[in-house]
């Protein structure tokens, strides 16, 4: 909101500058969002009367005038403005005057002559002393304007305007005696309200209406007071329309000007309807639904049935609360006014101007809640301000309350060392009860508790830390020291960031990068990437864009994109890995969050150098993934099985488990997928962590080892290629038993000089006993049985080594 | 980088890090948080939805409900993760990190806030620095600070909010409190990255433009 210093200083004027006052505001809540000058800078404008006005000899639509700016002659200035006549007096930039332009350079008035004319200087319209049009032409100023005054001190445009960014709980601050209330406390300094007066003004000539609130509980309290025969060619006063401009608003015409102004100096949005459009009396009502309504705005709207409207005989005159109805708007013809100043309940108006795409200054503040004592008392300010500026007759107010839908004030118990728990400060209750008493509180000091009741204007204090807070802002936050916490160490330690930070090193010395992508992606990608384990394809309502539209049910669906973004711009090898949730259901109410971890790697083993590289396979993505796994880890219980995951190529990808846990899958995208993606051959991988973790995290024993010396012997044999290597490891460890602590594969031939479907692979076995030295025979008999095994399960050939 | 820096400070300052959902119920988001369907809070908040009832995570704090409906105090965690907002431009992504933190016992102050929150700046960016805390708002907690850096240039930084726990927070999740208090504190990990490696566009992280990647050795 932006507001006048000016108007907050003729309330409470503490002795500091505009930029301490600002600093003070942000440090007890009300931040400071930006502060600046009414207008920005120029120089040498003054004030001039027009003295002659004749037409210019050569263009039509310019005259030459002779201006009057207080110097022993008067300028002669060339004008092309509309409105100029002899007798008006307007900003005049004199030679040498530098206005306010959008460069930085700023615009020189210089001498000039127009069409053969000579010109020294110009008149002003607003807008080129960086305030506002109204009008196509000069800038008029009231006649008793002094001749010869800087403008910019006669307007006040070196004031500064506030623009105070008001958090969602102060409604109470969206106001010059709100903002000036805090600085008073702040300050500990009284406050100037202005003297409004009252009754005096009411003449029983005025019209009078019948209200009856139909709506109790959303409109406790609704007052209405008719104004006639205003005199509509009385100008905005000049004091008036000063203060506006100096808040950042515009003048228009003096009603629109009153209701604006007292809004902004109470708080208290009031509405004027054309008295003699109304038919009948005012009822204040809940919409019925599809009633339609006409808004000021042109807007036609189509209630639901839950707004509060203002209706007469006719239909609705209002959205209450929120804006006015086009049939019952004051219009420049109007002579005759009601004013209505009302209560609205904040449940009744949230979210209902939303609803219509709507958000005015009345809709603003009576959905965080306007102060329910107000409105008798910005009803009298306007009346007194429009009846003393128009000699207009006001009639009687017309009321309408139920005090017992009023908001509650209960008085709420703050026992005073609380205050001490919670901020780690001792506070003088003294202090404690200068600030909530300044605040509006109504405070009862009780042995060791304070009894506070909240103002009609606070809604967002209910239970006492609420109070604490107010305590603590207008003490001051700086106030409160800063101290550590007491040192609190637990060995019930969750190391699940650790254990992954530690995987991710180990892929990043493997040349991968870490990426981080969207969890959403696009649905024709995710389509592309089906699988039946993955269940239904799970849509955002209202998604930023079409690629980011629903949630990833495997992360390639929004790494793989990162991979091409990066292959379009000349990078060849791309090696990415990222941890995140996949999101796998089949509904959203059964979906499954699964942290995860997945590899992408395109490209060739190694960056470009001088010694022979070669394409990625298979064995290197695994490689990749075991750099995940324990280093220690008892090789047999890690298996790898073939995967029908439709995305991946139905030879070159496996399922990945630790003893009997599925733990992930890897292996090439399947060469259409990536055909389609445009992508070269493209290795991919995704496991979850949580398994990884728990094997992180196994406690595994510690061996001494043997004294006695080991023993290796190797087999060669012949199998037949579709056993896999998984498969006859096995059957060799079953077979070994115990007495085997190492097994390794060292050759493998398949080719001319093995029959075709078959291959040779040759095992390393390494035997050791942890008593005693292995004899030949007994190693003799193991391998034996090995072989046997090996042969009768697989129907392995033994070849000679 | 920038998480694993934040994480060490608060680890070795005993918090544990917890992790949770980021399809999120509305209860957990927003209600738990004293954030009702009407409060104008909601509107601060440019929220992806799903149904009525499931939307992506705006902020980590319900995992900070979560933690504390599962453990009794004293609780000290930190909440790192991936969060949503309907957003987009050089200074919001549509998805973007927090780390919030947490801690709730029978002693915990606003000036302890003050003391942590101090001390883990000038940790993180390994400087003295002129730190403010200046009065806000969050439903969720109250007293509420937003807290400002004061940068080279003698202008006020915003970088992260806090505040005591609400006590209608404690009860939502079981939490008596009467007996104890507790302070919640949130901020921007990308933000937090933008100002330490001065980084003027957001996009830039999400991108994964191995050249910019790269730079991060």
């Amino acid at each position: 909101m932006k507001i006048s210093e000016q108007w907050l200083r003729q309330w409470v004027n503490p002795n500091n500058t505009s930029e301490q006052l600002a600093e003070q505001l942000t440090m007890a809540g009300l931040e400071i969002d930006d502060r600046f000058a009414v207008a920005r800078s120029f120089t040498g404008v003054v004030i001039g009367e027009v003295v002659s006005a004749a037409p210019h000899p050569d263009a039509d639509k310019l005259r030459v005038t002779q201006v009057d700016i207080g110097e022993s002659e008067p300028l002669q200035i060339v004008c092309g403005a509309p409105n100029v006549r002899v007798g008006m007096k307007a900003p005049v930039a004199t030679v040498g005057a530098v206005l306010p332009s959008d460069d930085k350079e700023g615009f020189k008035i210089k001498k000039s002559k127009l069409r053969g004319v000579d010109s020294n200087g110009m008149l002003c319209g607003a807008s080129e002393i960086d305030l506002v049009d109204s009008i196509d032409g000069l800038l008029e100023l009231p006649e008793d304007a002094l001749i010869g005054t800087d403008i910019r001190d006669y307007l006040g445009l070196d004031n500064q305007i506030l623009d105070i960014s008001i958090t969602p709980n102060r409604g109470d601050c969206f106001s010059v005696r709100g903002i000036a209330r805090e600085i008073s406390v702040i300050n500990d300094l009284p406050m100037q309200q202005p003297k409004i007066a009252a009754d005096d003004v009411v003449t029983e000539s005025g019209a009078s209406f019948a209200v009856n609130v139909e709506a109790m509980e959303a409109c406790p309290r609704y007052l209405l007071q008719s104004i006639s025969n205003i005199d509509r060619s009385i100008d905005t006063p000049k004091w008036m329309a000063d203060a506006l401009v100096q808040s950042g608003l515009r003048s228009h015409n003096f009603l629109v000007d009153v209701t604006n102004y007292v809004l902004m100096e109470l708080g208290q949005p009031l509405h004027a309807f054309d008295a003699d459009t109304i038919k009948g009396d005012i009822v204040v009502r809940l919409a019925q639904p599809k009633e339609t309504l006409t808004l000021l705005n042109e807007q036609i709207i189509t209630l639901t049935g839950d707004e509060l409207v203002i209706a007469d005989d006719e239909g609705v005159l209002a959205l209450a609360g929120i804006m006015g109805g086009k049939r019952s708007s004051v219009t420049d013809s109007t002579t005759n006014i009601v004013l209505e100043s009302a209560f609205f309940n904040p449940l009744a108006i949230a979210a209902r101007a939303r609803r219509f795409g709507l958000h005015t200054d009345a809709s603003q503040r009576f959905e965080r809640g306007v102060d329910f004592e107000l409105p008798e008392v910005a009803l009298a300010r306007a009346c007194d301000l429009i009846t003393s500026v128009t000699g207009s007759q006001a009639g009687q107010v017309v009321k309408a309350e139920s005090i017992e839908n009023l908001p509650a004030r209960a008085p709420i118990t703050l026992p005073i060392p609380k205050v001490r728990d919670v901020i780690g400060i001792e506070i003088e209750p003294a202090v404690m009860v200068r600030i909530l008493t300044q605040l509006g509180f109504a405070v009862e000091q009780q042995a060791d508790s304070l009894i506070c009741t909240p103002p009609s204007y606070r809604f967002d204090i209910s239970i006492l830390e609420d109070l604490i807070e107010e305590i603590a802002r207008i003490y001051g936050y700086d106030n409160i020291p800063s101290v550590l916490p007491h040192l609190q160490v637990s060995m019930d330690y969750d190391d699940t960031a650790d254990l992954t930070h530690e995987m991710k090193l180990a892929l990043v010395d493997n040349g991968y990068m870490e990426a981080i992508s969207f969890s959403f992606s696009d649905a024709k990608l995710e389509t592309l990437l089906d699988d039946e384990a993955l269940g239904e394809v799970l849509a955002l309502a209202n998604p930023i864009s079409s690629d980011l539209a629903v949630m990833r049910r495997t992360l390639l669906s929004s790494l793989l994109p990162c991979v091409q973004y990066n292959l379009n711009r000349q990078q060849s090898r791309v090696r990415f890995f990222e941890t995140g949730l996949s999101f796998v259901g089949q509904s959203i109410s059964d979906l499954v969050q699964t942290p995860s971890i997945a590899l992408v790697t395109v490209g060739d083993v190694w960056d470009e150098q001088a010694y022979q590289n070669r394409a990625l396979d298979f064995y290197d993505l695994k490689h990749d993934i075991e750099q995940l796994l324990p280093a220690q880890i008892d090789r047999a219980r890690v298996r790898y099985e073939r995967s029908a995951l439709a995305f991946l190529h139905p030879g070159q990808s496996a399922k990945l488990y630790i003893d009997e846990t599925y733990v992930g899958w890897l292996g090439q995208l399947h060469p259409s997928t990536a055909k389609q993606l445009d992508m070269p051959a493209t290795w991919v991988a995704q496991l979850s962590l949580a398994p990884l973790l728990d094997l992180a995290r196994e406690q595994h024993t510690i061996t001494t080892p043997s004294k006695f010396p080991q023993v290796r012997r190797d087999i060669a044999i012949l199998v037949d290629s579709d056993i896999s290597l998984q498969m006859l490891e096995s059957t060799i460890r079953t077979a070994a038993g115990t007495l085997l602590t190492d097994l390794w594969l060292f050759d493998v031939y398949q080719g001319d000089k093995v029959p075709m479907g078959q291959r040779s692979l040759a095992f390393a076995l390494v035997w050791q006993d942890n008593t005693q030295t292995l004899s030949d025979e007994v190693v003799k008999a193991i391998t034996d049985k090995v072989i046997e095994s090996l042969v009768q399960q697989h129907n392995a050939q033994l070849r000679d080594s | 980088m920038i998480t694993q820096r934040m994480q060490q400070y608060f680890v070795q300052a005993g918090f544990n890090v917890a992790t949770g959902p980021e399809v999120e119920s509305d209860y957990y988001n927003f209600e738990a948080l004293n954030i009702p369907s009407h409060h104008p809070a909601r509107a601060m908040h440019d929220t992806f939805y799903f149904d009525a009832h499931y939307l992506l995570r705006t902020h980590t704090s319900p995992v900070q409900i979560r933690t504390m409906e599962k453990n009794k105090p004293p609780i000290r965690i930190i909440c790192p993760g991936r969060v949503y907002r309907n957003d987009s431009d050089q200074t919001h992504s549509p998805m973007f990190h927090q780390l919030e933190g947490l801690m709730v016992t029978e002693s915990s102050t606003f000036a302890e806030l003050k003391g942590l929150i101090s001390e883990f700046l000038e940790a993180f960016f390994a400087k003295e620095l002129t730190v403010r805390f200046r009065p806000s708002f969050f439903p969720f907690t109250e007293p509420s600070a937003e807290v400002d850096i004061l940068d080279d240039n003698g202008k006020w930084l915003e970088v992260m909010g806090c505040g005591m726990v609400h006590p209608q927070v404690l009860t939502n999740c079981g939490i008596d409190s009467e007996k104890y208090t507790g302070f919640a504190f949130g901020m921007g990990i990308e933000r937090f990255a933008m100002l330490y490696y001065g980084i003027d566009d957001l996009r830039l992280f999400f991108q994964n433009d191995v050249r910019f990647l790269k730079q991060f050795g």
